[in-house]
């Protein structure tokens, strides 16, 4: 980690303030990358902008999926896809990697919901596996010859030992988080109505970047509450300035999902080249002028 | 089916019944006894349901909103629910969903993942497994069929997300202790898992839907009584009720084909 630290009276202030390029310009070919959010909500979209841009390539990809996965895949830059489920949300489907999946271009491993999480915890705790009855009896454990089963060492109600699924721990080489509001340290605050697993996500990685709606130099509490830091420094080794970082996936209270262009977006799917056209104004351009295209709108 | 369907219209002008009140009415019914738990119904006419359940014989049901929160009966905020404290329901037990089905078997085994034999290459990739694997074996599950048809009630479901009660008692008693698959309803029955086997049972038939129009929408065979009752038309009260919970009628959207079909010559 490269931060800047300025000497001042009461020591070092610390700064990991990066662009978007420079975060991405940290993450390499083949490695596992956790995306934080919910389908269509608080995507950390300017930093898949930037990764749609690069010729990284070969992703592992742990979403909660939404546009995030559809893009990515449209490129071609996931090799695989961890996932329970890729949704728009207010639209059910997600067109880029349905077309994917039955074209039957990614390497997949399908996970129940709280089988995703408990993957991520057991990675943030530094566990080889966590237990849970989820999965049991469902196909999930055909599907992934690895998942297996752990025997409990206690007896279970009819006198036998339990049989639970091993969810294994997902460990990440980073994590891209979008949040309301950081400081240049890396504290950030989460002020939308839901955290989702934006903190356990950044627990299970190596290195954790956040792109921020609104850079504060401190004094996060002030706003919103002790209750609302919930990402420490400890966990981020990188902050990019992001007004509208999120779009076109909501950040509440800043702004709701932008469902006309998640609409045109689902459009391109259906038309020959519709990929290169959105990706031609909207992906290939600067964040500053994809800003003012989307207000120009 | 047309037939019957057309009767139900006949009695919908004559009492301003329509087919949604009569499925929500029933599937309100499958949250009867559950007390203070999350009643968590996706969808919009299963939401209605949740709320009409609440408003007669639950109302100590607790009911997601939108996004992370419960609403009560005035619509305010009462509690706040993230994605990640959900778990903490689900593994507790105190819950009971009514999800979708893409498929489901005469065990109740359910599919919203992925249709197609190879599922590495799907025909027609869906959602995803989501949480189904672990709802139904922590907690109560009911599943709301929009269109009772033999591509829904499949012999066999391409990938078991949801699972039945096969599955669960191969697990043994003590993995399947909290697995129960309480009702389906589409819009044209209701059906529950009322035999020795669990296996799917037609448990009444919607008003002008016949025993035979639900066997022909359904690809596998049906544990029938010999006498299949009526399911129960919501009565004027219950309707009055439903006009306040959904006074936009939200839950008619999903059932408008039965309508377009009975006024169909």
């Amino acid at each position: 980690m490269t931060a800047t630290a300025t000497v001042g009276t009461t020591g070092p202030a610390i700064d990991k303030t990066l662009t978007e390029e420079e975060v991405v310009d940290r993450l390499w070919d083949g490695m596992t990358l956790g995306i934080g959010g919910w389908g269509s909500r608080r995507k950390p979209m300017s930093l898949v902008r930037a990764i749609l841009r690069s010729d990284l390539k070969d992703l592992t990809l742990v979403s909660c999926g939404g546009p995030d996965v559809g893009m990515l895949c449209a490129a071609g830059k996931v090799r695989t896809l961890v996932f329970s489920f890729v949704t728009l949300d207010v639209i059910p489907l997600e067109p880029y990697f349905r077309r994917a999946r039955e074209a039957g271009e990614l390497r997949t491993r399908e996970l129940d919901e709280g089988m995703f999480l408990l993957g991520l915890q057991a990675a943030a705790w530094r566990l080889p596996f966590l237990p849970t009855r989820a999965g049991l009896g469902s196909d999930l454990l055909a599907l992934d010859p690895d998942l297996r089963t752990v025997t409990s060492p206690y007896p279970g109600p009819s006198g036998r030992p339990e049989e639970l699924v091993a969810v294994p721990a997902l460990p990440l080489d980073a994590a891209l988080v979008h949040v309301n509001r950081a400081d240049r340290a890396g504290n950030a605050q989460i002020l939308d109505d839901d955290p989702f697993f934006d903190q356990v996500l950044l627990g299970a990685a190596a290195q954790g970047y956040l792109t921020c709606e609104e850079l504060v130099d401190g004094g996060l509490a002030a706003h919103g509450g002790f209750r609302s830091l919930d990402v420490g420094r400890h966990l981020v080794a990188g902050v990019a300035h992001a007004p509208g970082g999120s779009h076109p996936t909501s950040c509440l209270p800043d702004r709701a999902r932008d469902v006309p262009f998640l609409e045109t977006y689902v459009r391109s799917a259906a038309e020959t080249g519709g990929w290169e056209r959105f990706r031609e104004e909207w992906v290939d351009v600067p964040e500053a002028e994809y800003r003012s295209k989307v207000a120009d709108r | 089916m047309s037939d019957g369907v057309q009767k139900l219209h006949d009695r919908d002008v004559a009492t301003g019944v329509r087919v949604a009140d009569v499925c929500v009415a029933a599937l309100a019914e499958t949250f009867r006894g559950d007390g203070e738990i999350v009643a968590n119904p996706i969808g919009a006419l299963p939401r209605v349901a949740g709320l009409l359940a609440r408003a007669t014989f639950e109302p100590l049901l607790l009911l997601p909103g939108r996004d992370a929160f419960f609403l009560d009966r005035d619509g305010e905020i009462e509690g706040w629910n993230p994605y990640r404290r959900m778990f903490d329901v689900v593994w507790s037990g105190r819950r009971h969903i009514v999800m979708g089905a893409s498929q489901i078997d005469r065990y109740g085994n359910q599919n919203l993942a992925a249709i197609g034999p190879d599922p590495r290459r799907p025909e027609r990739q869906l959602l995803g497994f989501r949480g189904a694997p672990g709802n139904t074996i922590n907690h109560p599950t009911s599943y709301w069929v929009s269109r009772h048809s033999p591509r829904v009630f499949v012999e066999h479901v391409d990938v078991v997300c949801g699972i039945g009660y096969d599955r669960a008692a191969a697990l043994g008693p003590d993995a399947a202790r909290f697995h129960e698959i309480r009702l389906v309803v589409t819009d044209l029955a209701v059906l529950d898992f009322a035999t020795r086997d669990h296996r799917m049972r037609l448990a009444s038939v919607h008003p002008g839907v016949s025993v035979e129009d639900v066997v022909a929408a359904t690809g596998f065979e049906l544990a029938i009584d010999a006498d299949v009752p009526e399911t129960p038309v919501p009565d004027a009260a219950v309707l009055d009720l439903l006009a306040t919970l959904d006074p936009d009628g939200t839950r008619h959207t999903e059932v408008a084909h039965r309508e377009r079909e009975g006024r169909s010559p």
